[in-house]
């Protein structure tokens, strides 16, 4: 009973579904990480962490948003092709959720394109989210499943936890 | 249960020149037989009943709490779609909130509320002290109970199922429901079917062993041959349910890939296995109401049953073509025409045995005077009722009436008439009907009259324009629906029938506790009943039976003859059962029973806590498992047998113990 | 013309009431005819089986009971009756599983020559109809409403993309689901012209209630012309303020999801919106296609149809007016 309560009350977070609560505005650029430099004002600062992070549907809708946006491209499921593995333990640019943010909504040199103005921002939340359940740093309950395609990889679900390093830009 | 080889102990069979008992005599061994069969009291003791009539209490109770909760989800969704574009809950509540109706009317209300009736009736009906493996039975309670929890927890938590009481993959699957609520389906299913099964295994065993020396096959009850077949189907059924929840939390926990169309898994796979048990389950629900009903008929009359063989061939015939009917669900997939047939076909053959028990009611009811007392005017509902939906089910069983009304509200319309028709209103009536034996006082006759018209009313009023809405197009399991669409009104006037169901409902449970504190004091047999619950006293002692009664004819208490021969020699210092032979019920041996223990509830926690964590963890397995073995060891632990006592009565060259008299 | 044309659809579904739109009993097809033949006939003998059963059970409730009846002869003839009734029950099922399963032959396959083929896609919470032609540059793709000639059966091959939907037009055919991984069967034919409504009967999930599809049945040269102007790609901005539109669309998130053939915007996660505002509805049915309502459908797509896949795209007022226009251009 004490571990269907805990359960439970794990559950309010990750078994919501907030369709309409987030901005969806366009993703627009923020703090730049690599340098505290900047001119004007500054921006809001991002957050440090995707809101969700524990969140299924908006891990699950990372996965899909994934193949969708056709990340799967450059990256595959996560192996890495033309683009750099996104399940391994090695970060270019950084591991944390701003990072991973700023990547996706700045682009990255050498072949990372800029979604700012093309995903909103609440998906890119979810994407950020995404790549790092694929390294295990999600819980196991949030995450996703397998997929119902032909299996590329391990579900998220069971991917053990990498660790992260960030290795600089090579 | 049987004992290897052991001398046949001694049973004297009162003959008429044998000396009764004195008063004086009888009041020891109701002291004996009191203190022996006790119920332990306090809150420990509470977690170790054994007893089937408070197991079956308690059965009966949560299953109702289960249903007005149900029936408050039911509420809502009509308040949902009484306007259309309404806003009252939205898609993700809405969905949460059918899909547990669905499950809890389905899995928590319809099935255990039909066990309990048999766990409390059937062994009262054979005659026997308790309800086969007592220990079992309370284990099955405490499973069921923790499985609504669970459910009713989840749904609290935003987490509880959210894809129809089905739950089809790949909707179901990891893919497309995120999160722990498919989850939570299929471990409600688990722990139902566990506790289902675990009834039905001792349902069987007592009516097969355990009836009063006398009961042959030919004079056993009608309610106890439905709860046989009911068990059976149980027994056959629930293991296609189990394989489909499994299949379906595989695939969303360890990723595999039955259902994953892909790679080779077919999502119509889950609905084969997940029919195959659906359909039977239905008739598991409606099978023991028509038990009920031909018990309640035959008192209500006065007149012995009629046309008893056909009414027991029908019910297994019932039972059987019940299984082999399931794809009618299926018809709108695309399945090869031949094998479609073959279900139309069976699907109208299915009407012809219920068909046969309606004509042998209605006879029953021509021949006879009947007295309109409360449970009669629910079997009448029922009759109203359910021969409406009956036959809405046989224009669904046509293929091409089906593709055009299938997943439309006229499903809808079709299942209520034939669950709450055939189901719950017997049920109702049968819950009027034995209330005296349970509480041992009268219900209100006034206020259950007035309950039913409401009942059968506001049922009518809600559920009939269903069938008209189907016709016009609306489907299934919508949130809301469009203003233009010409729905608007029979939404409505559906909605203001289930208000009229709420007061209903309402009226059934202050019924219920007002009998309680001010229902007049029942006797033995208030209804002047022919079957062996209304041979002792009520409510019945702890032991059931003072002197456990030999049966002389179908209706036990009715062909009494007036030395009312009854069994003897059985110890009243444990817990000791007559154990007969299957046929003939013939006394065969005596079996000790158990005392109160704790072992079963604590099982269900370990099983109950391993149920839940493995959705979360696999580690669950690893941790689980040997806390339910640790249980199990306690539980079958080894007592010591009073068996002693019966070299003590065997002397050498003692008479046969069976007496000629018995044999039909 | 678009609002015109929506209140003009407004008030004709409005106006069908009873057994109109989406009814089952309101045939426009051979099948559904035949189906709903075979309701009626259904109907009326369960009907009638009813009566009779219900004055049989009054009449045993309301008899005085003879001494004759419990009497062994009573017992028997009883006993016969209810043999009889059995026999005569068996017999009335027969007749009705013959009936059925006669008109359920005359569903399989399409009864006349040319038909054509459509693929009816089913994704999470819309339709996608193709009409293959010869040339793969002449294919059409048209969302959430299927343009059909009178009289001529078209068969229709049913996938799904994700879950397991189901189509039915009950004006015209019973459903038939769609199952990811296999390809189903149907075929429809309307033999009246007119706007048909159908709808998703299969729970799909969140928006299962707002998956609807229109049939529009027309004469051979008014759906030839139709099928003509669809295989036409997006004409060009000609006004400045056109040409913004196009610009937003182009550099917003649209082109992430859609496709306008004849432009750059290539994908197809979400409908085809080559001819967009040439239909009559948006959202699978749920709103009429006009400015109004193209204009809340993208600045918030999540209030009216929450939980769709469509995300919110807001943007400044001029920016959203100039994609109107360009939308609007999109017949």
């Amino acid at each position: 009973m004490v571990l269907a309560g805990a359960a439970a009350i794990a559950g309010c977070q990750r078994e919501a579904r907030p369709f309409r609560e987030l901005p969806a505005a366009s993703a627009r650029s923020q703090a730049a990480s690599e340098t505290p430099l900047y001119a004007g004002s500054p921006s809001p600062p991002t957050g440090t962490t995707s809101p969700f992070q524990e969140n299924a549907w908006g891990l699950s809708e990372g996965k899909r948003l994934f193949v969708a946006y056709n990340c799967v491209g450059c990256h595959a499921q996560g192996g890495g092709a033309i683009g750099p593995p996104l399940m391994d333990n090695q970060w270019i640019y950084g591991f944390e959720a701003k990072n991973i943010y700023e990547s996706i909504v700045q682009g990255r040199p050498d072949g990372m394109p800029s979604f700012r103005n093309k995903i909103p921002e609440y998906q890119v939340w979810q994407l950020v989210a995404y790549v790092q359940s694929m390294s295990g740093q999600t819980s196991i309950d949030a995450s996703p499943g397998r997929a119902d395609h032909m299996p590329p990889h391990t579900p998220e679900t069971i991917s053990p936890y990498i660790g992260r390093r960030q290795t600089g830009h090579k | 249960m049987s004992e290897p080889a052991e001398p046949r102990a001694r049973l004297v069979v009162e003959r008429p020149d044998a000396p009764r008992p004195t008063d004086a005599e009888l009041a020891r061994e109701h002291q004996r037989l009191s203190e022996t069969w006790r119920v332990p009291k306090g809150v420990l003791g509470w977690f170790m009943v054994v007893d089937h009539r408070s197991v079956g209490m308690r059965y009966l109770v949560t299953a109702f709490g289960f249903f007005i909760a149900a029936g408050i989800l039911a509420a809502l969704m009509r308040i949902q779609l009484a306007f259309p574009e309404n806003t009252f809950l939205g898609p993700d509540k809405y969905n949460q909130i059918f899909t547990t109706h669905g499950l809890t009317m389905m899995f928590l209300f319809a099935v255990p509320v039909m066990e309990a009736m048999g766990v409390y009736l059937v062994p009262l009906m054979v005659g026997a002290r308790n309800i086969a493996f007592p220990r079992l039975n309370a284990y099955s309670y405490y499973m069921f109970l923790f499985g609504g929890i669970f459910l009713f927890t989840a749904l609290l938590t935003n987490t509880g199922p959210d894809t129809g009481w089905f739950s089809y993959p790949p909707l179901s699957g990891p893919e497309y429901t995120p999160g722990k609520r498919a989850d939570v389906f299929a471990q409600l299913v688990t722990f139902t079917e566990v506790a289902a099964l675990a009834i039905a295994v001792e349902l069987v065993t007592t009516i097969f062993k355990l009836r009063a020396p006398g009961m042959t096959l030919n004079r056993i009850p009608l309610f106890v041959w439905a709860m046989l077949v009911t068990s059976f189907m149980v027994i056959f059924a629930m293991p296609a349910v189990v394989t489909s929840s499994t299949f379906l939390l595989l695939d969303r926990l360890v990723g595999t890939h039955f259902l994953n169309p892909a790679v080779g898994g077919d999502p119509i796979l889950y609905q084969h296995l997940f029919w195959f048990f659906g359909h039977p389950e239905v008739y598991i629900i409606f099978i023991p109401a028509l038990g009920m009903v031909s018990m309640i008929i035959t008192t209500f009359t006065q007149r012995p049953t009629f046309g008893y063989i056909a009414l027991v061939l029908s019910l297994f015939a019932t039972g059987f073509i019940g299984f082999s009917v399931w794809v009618h669900h299926m018809f709108a997939t695309g399945l090869p025409q031949m094998g479609l047939t073959f279900f139309t076909v069976a699907s109208m053959l299915i009407t012809i045995p219920t068909g046969v028990q309606i004509f042998c009611w209605i006879a029953a009811l021509w021949k006879g005077r009947p007295q309109f007392a409360t449970p009669l005017l629910f079997v009448i509902g029922f009759i109203v009722i359910f021969v409406f939906g009956g036959l809405s089910g046989v224009t669904l069983a046509a293929l091409p009436l089906d593709l055009q009304v299938h997943d439309t509200f006229y499903v809808v319309a079709h299942f209520h008439y034939v669950l709450i028709g055939g189901a719950v209103f017997p049920l109702i009536g049968g819950i009027y009907y034995w209330y005296p034996k349970m509480t041992g006082r009268m219900m209100n006759e006034t206020l259950g009259k007035a309950n039913f018209w409401t009942l059968f009313v506001g049922f009518n009023v809600t559920f009939f324009p269903m069938h008209q809405l189907g016709l016009m197009g609306m489907p299934r399991r919508v949130y809301t629906y469009p203003a233009y669409m010409g729905w608007n009104t029979l939404n409505l006037i559906s909605s203001l029938g289930a208000l009229l169901l709420v007061v209903g409902g309402v009226m059934l449970v202050y019924n219920l506790v007002h009998g309680l504190r001010a229902g007049a004091p029942a006797g033995e047999n208030p209804w002047h009943a022919d079957s062996l619950e209304w041979a002792t006293s009520s409510p019945p002692p702890v032991y059931n039976f003072l002197e456990v009664p030999i049966v002389e004819g179908r209706h036990a208490v009715w062909e009494r003859s007036p030395d009312r021969p009854v069994v003897t020699g059985l110890r009243s210092d444990i817990r000791e059962v007559l154990v007969t032979d299957v046929m003939d019920a013939e006394p065969a041996h005596r079996d000790q029973f158990p005392e109160p223990s704790i072992w079963p509830f604590l099982a269900s926690v370990a099983t109950g806590a391993f149920f839940v964590a493995s959705i979360f963890t696999p580690w669950a397995v690893v941790y689980g498992l040997p806390p339910i073995g640790l249980t199990l060891i306690g539980w079958f632990w080894p007592k010591k047998p009073a068996g002693e006592h019966v070299a003590e009565m065997m002397a050498p060259g003692a008479p046969d113990p069976v007496a000629p008299d018995l044999h039909a | 013309m678009g609002r015109a044309r929506a209140i003009a659809i407004g008030l004709a579904l409005a106006a069908a009431g009873c057994g109109g739109v989406q009814s089952a009993l309101n045939p426009a097809g051979p099948q559904a005819s035949a189906i709903a033949a075979l309701t009626w006939r259904f109907f009326i003998l369960c009907g009638v089986i009813y009566v009779l059963v219900i004055a049989a059970l009054i009449w045993a409730l309301a008899r005085r009971p003879t001494p004759r009846d419990e009497t062994a002869e009573g017992q028997r003839r009883l006993g016969r009756i209810i043999a009889g009734l059995t026999v005569l029950t068996t017999a009335i099922l027969v007749v009705l599983a013959v009936s059925s399963v006669v008109a359920g032959r005359g569903l399989i396959s399409p009864s006349g020559p040319g038909a054509i083929t459509i693929n009816a896609i089913g994704h999470q919470w819309w339709w996608e109809f193709e009409y293959q032609d010869v040339s793969a540059n002449e294919w059409v793709n048209s969302p959430n409403e299927l343009h059909i000639p009178v009289g001529v059966p078209i068969v229709i091959k049913a996938m799904s993309r994700d879950v397991i939907h189901s189509l039915w037009v009950p004006n015209l055919i019973g459903k038939r689901d769609l199952i990811p991984g296999i390809v189903t069967h149907t075929w429809i034919q309307a033999d009246t012209p007119g706007v048909y409504r159908g709808q998703c009967a299969e729970f799909c999930g969140h928006q299962h209630a707002h998956m609807a599809f229109l049939v529009v049945a027309e004469p051979r040269d008014r759906f030839e012309t139709w099928l003509q102007r669809q295989r036409r790609g997006a004409p060009q901005p000609s006004t400045p303020e056109q040409q913004r539109g196009h610009d937003v669309f182009m550099t917003g998130p649209c082109v992430m999801c859609h496709t306008i053939r004849g432009t750059s915007a290539a994908s197809n996660i979400g409908p085809d919106l080559t001819h967009v505002y040439g239909r009559q509805t948006i959202a699978a049915g749920t709103l009429p296609t006009t400015r109004g309502h193209l204009a809340g459908w993208i600045s918030d797509s999540q209030s009216i149809k929450p939980g769709n896949r469509m995300p919110p795209v807001p943007m400044s007022g001029e920016d959203l007016q100039a994609l109107l226009a360009y939308l609007e251009t999109l017949r």
